[in-house]
C-alpha cells in the first residue's frame, strides 16, 4: 500500500514497475491515470484583446493529513475486498496545465478481474472521499470546480454491488 | 477548537484556520455551523448553504449530530472535487 500526495509530476512506468517488482505472483497490473483537460474557450479571434490568453490552468487545494488518511483508507476498503499483492495512489497538488497529471491509482493481483476492479473502485471512492478542490482558471477568470452528482452516483455503485453481494 | 477551511469557505471566511472558544453548549457539527455562522459576514456567507457545507472532525467526515469540543480539529469545506 503506498500513498503519495505531491506536486512534483510522476512517471507512470517507472511507478508501475516499481509496483509488481519483486513479487513473481501478480499476474495483472491495473492502473488509471487523471489528466488536466484544457477548458479554455475555443482560441478567440486573433483581433481580440484576449488573443494570446488561450491558456486554462488548474490549482488543487488539499487538507494535508486528512488526505493521507482518506487515500489510505480508500486502499484498505479496496484490499478488503478484493485479493490485492500491492496498490499505489498518488496524486498531485498545486497548479497544473492542460496536460498534466493529476492522479495515478494502480492495483496489483493474481488475476485480472481483481485488478480491474478494484482499480475502478479506488478511483471513484477517491473522488468523493479525498478532500481535494479544484480551482480551474480560464479566460482570465479563476472558479472552484462544483462536485457532480455522478460522482457521488459513481462511488455509490460499489455499495450496491456490496449489498448484493451473496 | 481549531477551525480549519478550504477552497470558497477559505476565501468567504478571510483566513485559513483560527482558534475558537464556542460557548459549552455548542456540542455538535450542527450547534458549531449555527454559532459560527453569527462570528462574522464572512462566516455568514460561507455557511448560508449548508447543502454544500461538509465537515470533518479531527480529520474524519462527520454528520451533523457528531459530538466536538474544545481539543478538537474541525474542517468546514466544500464538497469535494479531486481526481
Amino acid at each position: 500500500m503506498t500513498i503519495k500526495v505531491q506536486a512534483e509530476d510522476f512517471d507512470v512506468g517507472a511507478e508501475l514497475k516499481a509496483l509488481a517488482e519483486g513479487n513473481t505472483q501478480i499476474g495483472a497490473v491495473a492502473s488509471f491515470v487523471g489528466l488536466v483537460r484544457d477548458i479554455a474557450p475555443e482560441p478567440p479571434d486573433t483581433d481580440s484583446p484576449h488573443a494570446n490568453v488561450h491558456q486554462s490552468a488548474m490549482t488543487l487545494e488539499h487538507y494535508p493529513g486528512m488526505t493521507e488518511k482518506a487515500l489510505a483508507q480508500v486502499e484498505a476498503d479496496a484490499k478488503a475486498r478484493w485479493p490485492l499483492d500491492a496498490t499505489l495512489i498518488i496524486h498531485r497538488y498545486g497548479r497544473l496545465l492542460p496536460g498534466d497529471q493529476i492522479v495515478l491509482t494502480a492495483c496489483a493481483s493474481r488475476h485480472r478481474e481483481a485488478a480491474f476492479e478494484a482499480c475502478h473502485f479506488m478511483m471513484d471512492y477517491l473522488k468523493t472521499k479525498a478532500p481535494f478542490w479544484k480551482l480551474e482558471e480560464a479566460g482570465g477568470e479563476a472558479r472552484w470546480v462544483d462536485a457532480r452528482e455522478s460522482d457521488d452516483t459513481a462511488a455509490a455503485r460499489w455499495a450496491k454491488k456490496e449489498d448484493a453481494a451473496p | 477548537m481549531k477551525l480549519v477551511y478550504f477552497a470558497w469557505v477559505r476565501q468567504h471566511i478571510g483566513t485559513a484556520e483560527e482558534e475558537l472558544s464556542p460557548p459549552a453548549e455548542v456540542a455538535t457539527v450542527e450547534q458549531l455551523l449555527d454559532w459560527l455562522e453569527a462570528q462574522s459576514e464572512g462566516h455568514a456567507k460561507a455557511l448560508a448553504d449548508r447543502k454544500v457545507i461538509r465537515v470533518a472532525v479531527n480529520q474524519d467526515f462527520a454528520a451533523p449530530d457528531h459530538p466536538v469540543g474544545p481539543n478538537d480539529e474541525v474542517a468546514l469545506f466544500p464538497p469535494v472535487t479531486g481526481g
